[in-house]
C-alpha cells in the first residue's frame, strides 16, 4: 500500500498537465473567470479537444476508444482536469448510454452509436423520470407497442437534461404491462428529430433552463434500436445507475471548489482581517477539507483497492450520497462567502453593454449555484433511495 | 499508487484474528480485566513468544517481521475489535516508534526485548495542567553529574501498572510552554523515588498517576538530544494517533455490526425493529462513517513519512474525522439498543465506553481541528 507515483505516472501528470496547458480553449477560460452560463458549443469544444487527442473516454474499453489507463492514470487525469478548472464533459453518452450500448447492444448498434457519442457528433439525454415516477423509477408508465418491426411510444418523461440540444434520447419505456413492474421494461434509443416528439423548458431555481418535459405522441422507433432483450430494458437502468454513481463523488472538482471558496474567503474583508479569519467561517471549511478527504480516500480505495477493476458495486452510493453533501456544501460556503453580493439577479452582459457588473464577478454565480445544486442530493436516485440500496445490498437489511 | 495489503500483512491480520477470536471472547476478557492484575499476561507471551506480533513493525536487523506503520495499523484494529487492553500502543507503537526513529545502542538493546515481550513500556507525557499541549511540561530533568534527577507528576499513564519501563517527557530547560527544552528519557519503571497511584480506567484498562520524587536516573536514559525533544514526541504521537484511529475502525465496525445483528433479531410492533427505514438508514449512516474511518486511518499511516507540517495536517484531518465518527456511531449503537445497550450486560455499551475514550485520546476533534487550520488555512 502506497501513494506514490511511480515516474511514468509523473511523466503523465506533466504530458497531462502540458496538454491541458496548450490545447485548452482560451475563450472557455474567459466565460469561466466571468463566471457565465457555458453553451453547448462551449461544452463541445473541449469534448473535441479531448476527443482528437484519443482522451476523451478514459474509462471506456480500448477496443470501443478507451486509454488502457491504469486507475493510477485516470486519478491523475482527473485531478488535472479539475486542477485546471476545465468544463465537466457532459455525461448523457460517455459516461451514460455509451457503457450500456458498449456491455448491451448488438454489433451494428455499437459501430454506428459509439464512434459518434466519442467525436460529440451525437448529443444525448436521458429519458428515465416520469411526472408519477421519481424515486419510484419501475412505476414509469410510457408504453412502446410493437407495430411491425417499429414501435409506437406514447407517454411523458421530465426532468430531462439538456433535451433541448439533443439529438438522441435513451428511454425506458414499458412493454409488458401484465409483468412485475421491473420486468416489463425496455431500453430504447430515440432519434429526438422523430415526429411526436416535444420538448418543453422548465425553468429551475437559479434561472437556468437545464431540465425539461419531453412528450411523446405517437412516436415511431424502429425496434432495431432497442438495446439487449425486450423487457430487459432494467438490467441496462441498474448498469446505468452505478456508472452514473462512480463520477459523481466528483472528488477532484470538489477540491478545486474549495480552492475557488478559499480565495472569495481571502478577498472578502470580514472586519479588519479577512473573512478567511473569521474562526466560524474558516471551521466550516477546513470540516469541509477534512470531509472531501475522507470522500478522496474512500474512492481510492475502491478505484485502487483490492476490488478494484470489478466496476461499481453498491457501495459507490456512498460515493453519490458524500459527494453530493460536499457539492452542496461548497455552494452554500461560497454563498455565505460574497455577503451582500450574493442577492443581485446577473444575468450576463448583453450585446454592446458596456455597463460596469454589479458586484464581484465570483458574486454573480454564488447564489444561482447553491440553488442549483439541490439538485445533486435528488437525481441519479436520491440519496434517500441510496440508503435504501446500501440497506438492502450492502447491509443485508 | 495501490491500496491493497501485501501477502504477509494479509497474514498477520488473519493470525491475530484467529488469536484474538480463541483467547478474548467478551466473557472471557470482563473476567481478567476486572481481576487484581486487570490483565492475563499470558496473552502478551503468546503474541510475542508463538506469534511473533509484536515484532511485525520492527525491522528485520532487530528480530521483526520488518514492517512499520500499517502493520501496526493492522495490529490496532484487530485489538479495537476485540477491545484488547494489550500495551501494544505504548510498547510497539510510541516506544517503539522513538527507538527506531533515534536508533543506536538504546533500539539495539531495547527493541528486541519488546519483540520477545519481556518489556512493557508506558508512555508518560500527560500532566494534569497541559491539555493536549505536549510541550506544556511542569516534570523536570535536572542535570546531575553524568545522569539527571527527575521530579513531577504524570497524569492517566496508561499501562503503568504492567509497565517494566516508563517514558517520559521532562523539561531540561526552557519556560513550561516552550518548545525548547523538552527531553525524552526511557526509564526502568521501578526506579527509587517513582510514586504510582494506580487505578482502572472506565474502557476497561488500567492507568496510573506517576509522582517522580527525586528519582535519579542514569545520562544514557536520553533519547535524542536534550532539550530538543518536542519534534520527536510530536512524531511519537502522530503516529500514536492514526494507530489509535485504526483502533477506532475496529471498534466501530464491531458497534455498528453489533446494531445490525440485534435490530434483526429484537422485534416491536410484531416485527424485527430493522425493518423500520428510519433505523435503517440510521444504520446505513454509521456503516458510511466506519468506512471513512476506515479511510482516513489509511490517508493518515500512509501520510506518516511526509514532512513534518503536512503530516501533522494528515493526522488532524484524521482524527477530527474518526473522533466525530467514532461518536456518533457509538452513540447510535447505544440509542438504537434502547435501554440494554445502557446496562454493563452487552458487549455494545463496552465498545461505547472505549469509543467514548478514543475520541479524547491524543486529542478531541475540536484540538485536531485547530492544529489543522493553523497548518492550512493560514490567512
Amino acid at each position: 500500500m502506497d501513494m506514490e507515483f511511480s515516474p511514468e505516472d509523473l511523466a503523465f501528470q506533466k504530458e497531462v498537465r502540458d496538454f491541458i496547458a496548450e490545447n485548452y480553449p482560451a475563450e472557455l477560460r474567459g466565460k469561466q473567470d466571468e463566471g457565465e452560463e457555458m453553451s453547448k458549443e462551449d461544452f463541445l469544444a473541449w469534448h473535441k479537444v479531448l476527443y482528437n487527442k484519443g482522451w476523451v473516454a478514459p474509462a471506456w474499453p480500448v477496443e470501443y476508444g478507451g486509454t488502457g489507463w491504469t486507475p493510477t492514470q485516470r486519478f491523475i487525469f482527473s485531478e488535472e482536469t479539475a486542477r485546471a478548472d476545465c468544463v465537466r464533459l457532459m455525461p448523457f453518452g460517455l459516461a451514460m448510454v455509451g457503457p450500456v450500448i458498449y456491455t448491451f447492444g448488438t454489433p451494428e448498434q455499437k459501430a454506428y452509436f459509439l464512434p459518434r457519442i466519442l467525436s460529440g457528433e451525437d448529443w444525448w439525454c436521458q429519458g428515465y423520470s416520469e411526472p408519477g415516477s421519481g424515486s419510484d423509477l419501475a412505476s414509469l408508465r410510457t408504453a412502446a407497442i410493437p407495430d411491425g418491426d417499429d414501435y409506437i411510444v406514447n407517454g411523458q418523461k421530465t426532468w430531462t437534461t439538456m433535451a433541448q440540444y439533443a439529438d438522441w434520447g435513451f428511454f425506458l419505456v414499458r412493454t409488458d404491462k401484465d409483468a412485475k413492474q421491473q420486468e416489463g421494461i425496455s431500453f430504447l434509443l430515440i432519434d429526438m428529430k422523430s415526429p411526436g416528439i416535444t420538448v418543453r423548458p422548465i425553468i429551475t431555481l437559479g434561472g437556468e433552463h437545464e431540465v425539461n418535459e419531453v412528450w411523446l405522441e405517437d412516436v415511431r422507433v424502429p425496434q432495431s434500436q432497442r438495446v439487449y432483450d425486450e423487457n430487459k430494458g432494467w438490467t441496462c437502468a441498474k448498469f446505468l445507475l452505478a456508472h452514473e454513481r462512480t463520477g459523481i463523488a466528483g472528488v477532484a472538482a470538489s477540491k478545486r471548489g474549495v480552492e475557488k471558496v478559499k480565495a472569495i474567503a481571502r478577498t472578502e474583508l470580514d472586519g479588519d482581517k479577512s473573512l478567511l479569519s473569521n474562526p466560524f467561517f474558516k471551521r466550516k471549511i477546513a470540516e469541509l477539507e477534512v470531509d472531501l478527504t475522507a470522500l478522496e480516500f474512500t474512492e481510492l480505495r475502491s478505484l485502487a483497492g483490492p476490488n478494484a477493476g470489478r466496476g461499481p458495486g453498491p457501495e459507490s452510493s456512498l460515493l453519490k450520497i458524500k459527494g453530493s453533501e460536499i457539492q452542496q456544501r461548497l455552494t452554500e460556503l461560497s454563498l455565505e462567502a460574497v455577503g451582500h453580493y450574493g442577492a443581485p439577479y446577473f444575468r450576463g452582459f448583453g450585446e454592446g453593454d458596456n455597463e460596469h457588473p454589479i458586484g464581484p464577478d465570483y458574486a454573480h454565480r454564488a447564489a444561482p449555484s447553491y440553488f442549483n445544486m439541490r439538485k445533486t442530493t435528488i437525481y441519479g436516485g436520491s440519496n434517500e433511495i441510496q440508503r435504501n440500496i446500501i440497506a438492502k445490498m450492502v447491509l443485508g437489511l | 499508487m495501490d491500496f491493497t495489503y501485501t501477502e504477509t500483512q494479509d497474514m498477520i491480520r488473519d493470525t491475530l484474528s484467529r488469536f484474538l477470536a480463541d483467547t478474548y471472547d467478551f466473557e472471557t476478557r470482563q473476567k481478567f480485566i476486572n481481576s487484581d492484575s486487570g490483565r492475563d499476561p499470558a496473552i502478551w507471551t503468546t503474541l510475542a513468544q508463538e506469534l511473533g506480533m509484536l515484532g511485525a513493525a520492527f525491522s528485520e536487523e532487530h528480530g521483526g517481521l520488518g514492517g512499520g506503520a500499517l502493520e501496526n495499523a493492522i495490529v490496532m484494529e484487530e485489538l479495537g475489535k476485540v477491545l484488547g487492553i494489550e500495551p501494544y500502543l505504548p510498547t510497539v507503537v510510541i516506544a517503539g516508534g522513538a527507538l527506531k526513529a533515534v536508533g543506536g545502542a538504546q533500539a539495539d538493546a531495547v527493541i528486541p526485548e519488546i519483540i520477545a515481550g519481556n518489556a512493557i513500556i508506558a508512555f508518560a507525557y500527560a500532566e494534569p495542567q497541559g491539555r493536549y499541549d505536549l510541550a506544556n511540561l511542569r516534570t523536570t530533568a535536572r542535570k546531575d553529574g553524568a545522569g539527571y534527577v527527575l521530579n513531577g507528576h504524570k497524569g492517566v499513564v496508561y499501562a503503568a501498572p504492567w509497565a517494566t519501563h516508563l517514558l517520559v517527557t521532562a523539561r531540561t530547560g526552557g519556560a513550561q510552554r516552550d518548545r525548547d527544552g523538552v527531553s525524552l528519557f526511557l526509564i526502568d519503571a521501578n526506579l527509587p523515588g517513582i510514586v504510582r497511584r494506580d487505578y482502572p480506567t472506565v474502557d476497561g484498562s488500567r492507568a496510573s498517576e506517576i509522582y517522580f520524587e527525586n528519582v535519579a536516573i542514569p545520562g544514557d536514559a536520553l533519547l535524542g538530544g536534550e532539550g530538543d525533544g518536542l519534534a520527536l514526541v510530536e512524531q511519537i504521537v502522530d503516529e500514536a494517533t492514526v494507530a489509535i484511529c485504526a483502533e477506532a475502525t475496529g471498534v466501530m465496525q464491531k458497534l455498528h455490526e453489533g446494531t445490525l445483528e440485534y435490530t434483526q433479531q429484537r422485534k416491536q410492533f410484531g416485527v424485527p425493529i430493522a425493518k423500520f427505514q428510519v433505523l435503517q438508514h440510521r444504520m446505513v449512516d454509521m456503516f458510511m462513517e466506519v468506512e471513512q474511518a476506515r479511510s482516513m486511518t489509511i490517508m493518515g499511516t500512509l501520510k506518516l513519512s511526509l514532512p513534518a507540517n503536512e503530516r501533522m495536517a494528515a493526522v488532524s484531518a484524521a482524527k477530527n474525522k474518526v473522533a466525530r465518527g467514532a461518536n456518533f456511531v457509538g452513540q447510535n449503537a447505544i440509542q438504537t439498543h434502547g435501554g440494554i445497550g445502557i446496562t454493563q450486560e452487552l458487549a455494545i455499551g463496552h465498545y461505547f465506553k472505549r469509543a467514548t475514550m478514543i475520541e479524547g485520546q491524543f486529542g478531541s476533534a475540536d484540538y485536531h481541528m485547530d492544529r489543522y487550520e493553523r497548518i492550512t488555512l493560514a490567512d
